[in-house]
């Protein structure tokens, strides 16, 4: 589980620019990158969002679980989500 | 959330006459152009603006779209008679109703002068002697123990046979003390910084504790009386090789705020100020680094999101009642950019000879 209250605060642009409002740090993300951050914002779970990319991309489930996962540890790494 | 009056309801139709100074608009540029900029360009707006230069080629006071006219001020180490006498001039020739003082190396001298041009009938907005001296760099760590929040050590360097840092500080920040701030990694740095600003501005030289973390900024204004009326937070994402911010974008931050709001009720400070704060990669606290005495130079940016800080000075200045509503939006972004201005040889050396120059002969 991961905690999304930072992520919310965020303000994402259609063109993958991420901001954060009370740091000013600006990020960019491509368009799966963007779905992700999106869905994680709506609340969908980990499953949800992996059918997502499935729906979208031509990979496999295990590169789509993989590269979630990865994502995931990014965000971390940028203090956008915290472990809940 | 700080509130605005109307010009037209509270009787203000008449046309203004700013005094501006801090016009030199150059790779490292002070806020007077600006600060012209945001109250020229509130919908209020009725009057003009006199430049006040210390050097004939300052870029702003040769921009005609800018001043009506430019006049040359003594510089500061002239002192309050000369300052007095020059702007005694300028107010006779243009009845000046407030000036608007952007350097930092001229306030103690306006200060020193400011009952006497209250007599005249211009109005400033600025601190006390007092107030002004509780900021600076030299007794910031006093203030910052008193108030209850965290600055970096800091250190005084009165002549080049006291710096006394030791390995284990460095790296560490030399600055001056108005201007110019270089980062030392070695104690051969430390002392060639020393000796380069000691040369440019004089002692003291401040040798700062360096805080690893993000700068974080914030314009604001104060009531004079412990009360922050409006602030204006910004972050730098593109920086000169001085460290200033070449482009930056408008941020809403609640710490940084908080800290703005504790420096400003110490202070009970009048008019502008910026703070400058850092916060540190290392226990995630903000760490006050300067306090300066006037509106920053990317002063345009709070406008743009919001926040016009110098209309709401110049309205406090004249002693407005304040009314209306601002609201400050993050994720506003601002560069700088150069361009060429052109002007007339004549024009320069008439500023250098008669020290004035006059633009216009009717108010624009």
């Amino acid at each position: 589980m991961i905690d999304i209250s930072k992520l919310k605060e965020l303000a994402l642009s259609e063109s993958g620019l991420i901001f954060d409002p009370t740091t000013g740090t600006i990020y960019t993300s491509n368009s799966i990158g963007l779905l992700i951050l999106s869905a994680l914002r709506e609340g969908k779970e980990d499953l949800e969002i992996r059918n997502l990319i499935l729906n979208d991309y031509d990979v496999g489930e295990l590169t789509a679980e993989r590269d979630l996962y990865d994502f995931y540890n990014q965000l971390r790494g940028s203090g956008m989500v915290q472990d809940a | 959330m700080i509130f605005i009056t109307n010009c037209a309801e509270a009787g203000w139709s008449k046309m203004l006459n700013i005094g501006i100074t801090g016009l030199n608009a150059g790779d490292s540029p002070a806020p007077g152009v600006p600060v012209v900029r945001c109250l020229t360009e509130h919908p209020d707006w009725s009057g003009k603006i006199s430049g006040m230069v210390y050097d004939a080629l300052e870029s702003g006071g040769l921009d005609r779209k800018l001043v009506s006219s430019v006049y040359l001020l003594p510089y500061p180490k002239a002192g309050r008679e000369a300052l007095l006498e020059r702007i005694s001039y300028v107010h006779k020739r243009e009845a000046l109703d407030v000036i608007i003082p952007n350097l930092d190396a001229e306030l103690p001298n306006f200060i020193s002068i400011r009952e006497e041009l209250a007599d005249m009938g211009i109005r400033m907005f600025i601190p006390a002697d007092e107030q002004f001296k509780r900021r600076s760099k030299v007794n910031l760590g006093k203030l910052a123990a008193e108030i209850g929040i965290n600055t970096p050590k800091t250190r005084l360097v009165t002549d080049s046979s006291c710096i006394d840092v030791r390995q284990d500080e460095l790296p560490a920040m030399v600055k001056g003390l108005f201007y110019d701030a270089m980062m030392a990694y070695t104690l051969e740095e430390v002392r060639h910084h020393v000796h380069k600003i000691a040369s440019m501005w004089g002692y003291p030289v401040l040798i700062q504790q360096f805080i690893e973390g993000e700068e974080y900024n914030a314009a604001l204004i104060g009531d004079g009386k412990g009360n922050m009326m409006a602030v204006a937070g910004m972050k730098k994402l593109v920086f000169t090789d001085k460290g200033k911010g070449w482009a930056c974008v408008s941020i809403f931050n609640e710490g940084l705020n908080e800290l703005a709001e504790q420096v400003v009720s110490a202070l009970a400070w009048p008019g502008a100020m910026e703070v400058e704060a850092i916060k540190s990669k290392k226990d995630g606290k903000f760490y006050l680094i300067e306090l300066n005495p006037r509106f920053p130079a990317w002063i345009y940016l709070a406008k743009a999101a919001g926040m016009n800080l110098p209309h709401l000075y110049l309205q406090l200045a004249l002693g407005k009642e304040i009314t209306e509503k601002m609201e400050y939006r993050s994720g506003v972004v601002f560069t700088n950019y150069t361009t060429n201005l052109i002007t007339d040889l004549d024009r320069i050396s008439t500023l250098f000879t008669n020290g004035e120059v006059e633009y216009y002969a009717k108010a624009v």
